[in-house]
């Protein structure tokens, strides 16, 4: 508060807040503070247009405005997720569970479907960081195998859009051998010569980079995102040293050739469709 | 060497102190104690006995960091023959923390691979306390991929820590060169078995472990993360590692009871440190039987029950 509110009677800061713009409808960006027209954002797939900042952006939002309009349909929506340790800390997992579902509106941290990309057969997943840090635990694992399952069935490509902080502790080492559970899956769709598109975004970290988010026939980041295998916390704890500038940002990870490429989110589509279709052998798009 | 005794078995080094002196008292005088000493023995094995019969997750945890506790060194000698140790990865550096080579385990020719601590101060910073770079993981795929050219099976060792977290290996990917292992020892055409015989220290410890049996020595560990790492998240505080130990399942015994190791392996009263060569002996004995069993597997049905195998990970509801 400023000193000048501070000398504000009570009453008059109440109606001057009874006045102000309607809930949401303005925000600020995170990165350069300035403040942007909500409908906006979201025409612009939640990149800011002064500063280009990729928000942070939910699976469903995520897979919505990747897939063809009216062409999704959601697979292993029904694998739920359950308690095999009876994990407690300060809370319940299950609690922490039902808490994280009912603020997210997901069962768990990732969601994947069927669809179309500029008219491709496609499979696309994606990753809910705003439920429990896009913890990868069985759920996760289990419904990402059924998509390279569907995948395969159909012969189709994989697109995943990662947003993940790593392995879900609260499952312990079940939530670990989900990293060799998709590998094992993806191992399986290289086999049967079929295209894998990782795409990770702000931030993809611990057993999910570790996993399939690297093994990406095409390994994609989006710009200034976090991406790498140990936190910066935990290796700034370990080496003792300052950390270089930009450190595990996708353009680090350009620049030591552990991506292909850094895309802007509002050319996605179009570049991932035509990386796909050359990868298919399949005829360039018309117009 | 004399022995190191953890915090929970001070009752049985002051009985083994108390041994040692009737001993050194014995060589300087006539005095017959052999009587006494052999009941103060019967004791502090009895004893060790009832303080072992009911280990907590974290006193198992603190075993499977003994730093006496037998390393992947310590086991080739007494559990393989004709070792013959391979380095690098051929690209960038010979990382010591994993030791790998061609070796025969009852005549039978393998590829061994195993992670490596380090005994004394030099050794630990040789061997980077046993936390691999992307160059140790890449080192072992390296191996992985000359043993299927050659038809041998893979026994790999696990004890580390975890992936070392540094600067380097980062620049260098360990992501990947992680990620890269899970891929290709998924469809390796050769069997392959994992024993934990320390720590398991997550994806690093699974890096070279994604197998066709899956064996833990009684007193070792195998975590999603280390319980200190958890109990700093989940705890805000590092020193609630004896809960985080508790609520995430890490011991052999727990992990069996959730269908995820194919056999524990007893370990001598006291720890694998206490008898090292009873250890190896059934570390020897137990993966010649799982190696046998899947030597005697055609390729289709071995690929295909791993397969199923890391399929069926994970226990989730709904259908």
């Amino acid at each position: 508060m400023t000193w000048f509110e501070k000398i504000i009677p009570s009453r008059i800061k109440t109606e001057r807040r009874m006045r102000s713009v309607p809930e949401g409808l303005w925000m600020k960006c995170p990165a350069c503070d300035s403040v942007l027209y909500r409908p906006e954002v979201e025409r612009n797939l939640q990149v800011c247009s002064k500063c280009a900042h990729h928000m942070r952006i939910g699976a469903r939002d995520r897979l919505m405005q990747f897939l063809d309009p009216e062409s999704a349909t959601e697979i292993g929506a029904d694998v739920a997720p359950e308690d095999p340790l009876r994990f407690r800390d300060s809370k319940r997992y299950r609690d922490r569970l039902a808490a994280a579902q009912k603020a997210v509106g997901e069962r768990d941290a990732f969601v994947v479907m069927a669809g179309t990309l500029e008219g491709l057969d496609i499979v696309a997943g994606a990753f809910e960081f705003s439920f429990m840090g896009g913890s990868m635990g069985s759920v996760v694992g289990e419904r990402f195998v059924r998509g390279v399952e569907h995948a395969i069935a159909q012969r189709t490509p994989l697109v995943c859009f990662s947003a993940s902080g790593g392995a879900r502790m609260q499952e312990g080492l079940l939530s670990l051998l989900q990293m060799a559970k998709t590998s094992a899956a993806l191992a399986a769709l290289a086999a049967e010569g079929l295209p894998f598109i990782s795409v990770q975004t702000d931030p993809t970290t611990g057993g999910v980079s570790a996993s399939l988010a690297m093994l990406g026939d095409v390994n994609i980041a989006e710009p200034k995102a976090l991406i790498g295998f140990a936190g910066p916390r935990v290796i700034q704890q370990t080496v003792r040293e300052t950390l270089p500038e930009g450190f595990q940002r996708s353009e680090f990870l350009l620049d030591h050739g552990a991506i292909d490429m850094i895309l802007d989110r509002r050319e996605l589509r179009e570049r991932i469709a035509s990386l796909l279709r050359i990868l298919l052998g399949r005829p360039a798009a018309s117009g | 060497m004399s022995l190191q005794f953890l915090d929970f078995e001070q009752p049985i080094a002051e009985l083994e102190a108390k041994i040692q002196e009737l001993r050194f008292l014995a060589e300087d005088s006539e005095l017959n104690t052999g009587e006494e000493i052999e009941k103060l023995r019967s004791k502090s094995r009895m004893l060790t006995g009832s303080i072992f019969a009911s280990l907590t997750p974290w006193q198992i945890t603190q075993l499977a960091r003994h730093p006496q506790r037998p390393y992947t060194l310590d086991y080739i000698p007494l559990v393989f023959t004709e070792f013959q140790e391979l380095h690098g990865d051929r690209m960038y550096a010979d990382d010591q923390s994993i030791v790998g080579g061609v070796a025969r385990l009852d005549g039978r020719p393998i590829m061994l691979i195993g992670q490596q601590k380090g005994r004394d101060t030099k050794e630990r910073v040789r061997r980077n306390y046993g936390m691999p770079k992307p160059e140790g993981y890449r080192k072992a795929r390296r191996l992985m991929l000359t043993a299927e050219r050659f038809r041998l099976p893979v026994v790999t060792l696990i004890d580390t820590p975890g992936a070392y977290p540094g600067v380097g290996s980062e620049e260098r990917n360990q992501s990947e060169a992680i990620a890269r292992n899970l891929f290709d020892m998924a469809q390796l055409k050769v069997p392959v078995v994992s024993c934990v015989i320390g720590e398991g220290g997550s994806g690093g410890a699974l890096a070279i472990g994604v197998c066709d049996r899956l064996l833990m020595l009684q007193y070792s560990v195998y975590s999603v993360i280390s319980p200190e790492g958890c109990a700093s998240i989940l705890w805000k505080s590092a020193d609630r590692r004896e809960l985080a130990a508790d609520a995430m399942g890490i011991t052999a015994e727990r992990l069996s009871r959730l269908d995820l190791v194919d056999q524990v392996i007893e370990e001598p009263l006291g720890g694998a440190h206490r008898e090292p060569s009873l250890t190896a002996e059934r570390l020897r004995e137990t993966l010649a039987r799982h190696l046998s069993d899947l030597t005697a597997l055609p390729l289709d049905a071995l690929l295909a029950e791993r397969r199923k195998r890391l399929r069926g990970f994970g226990v989730y509801g709904g259908n």
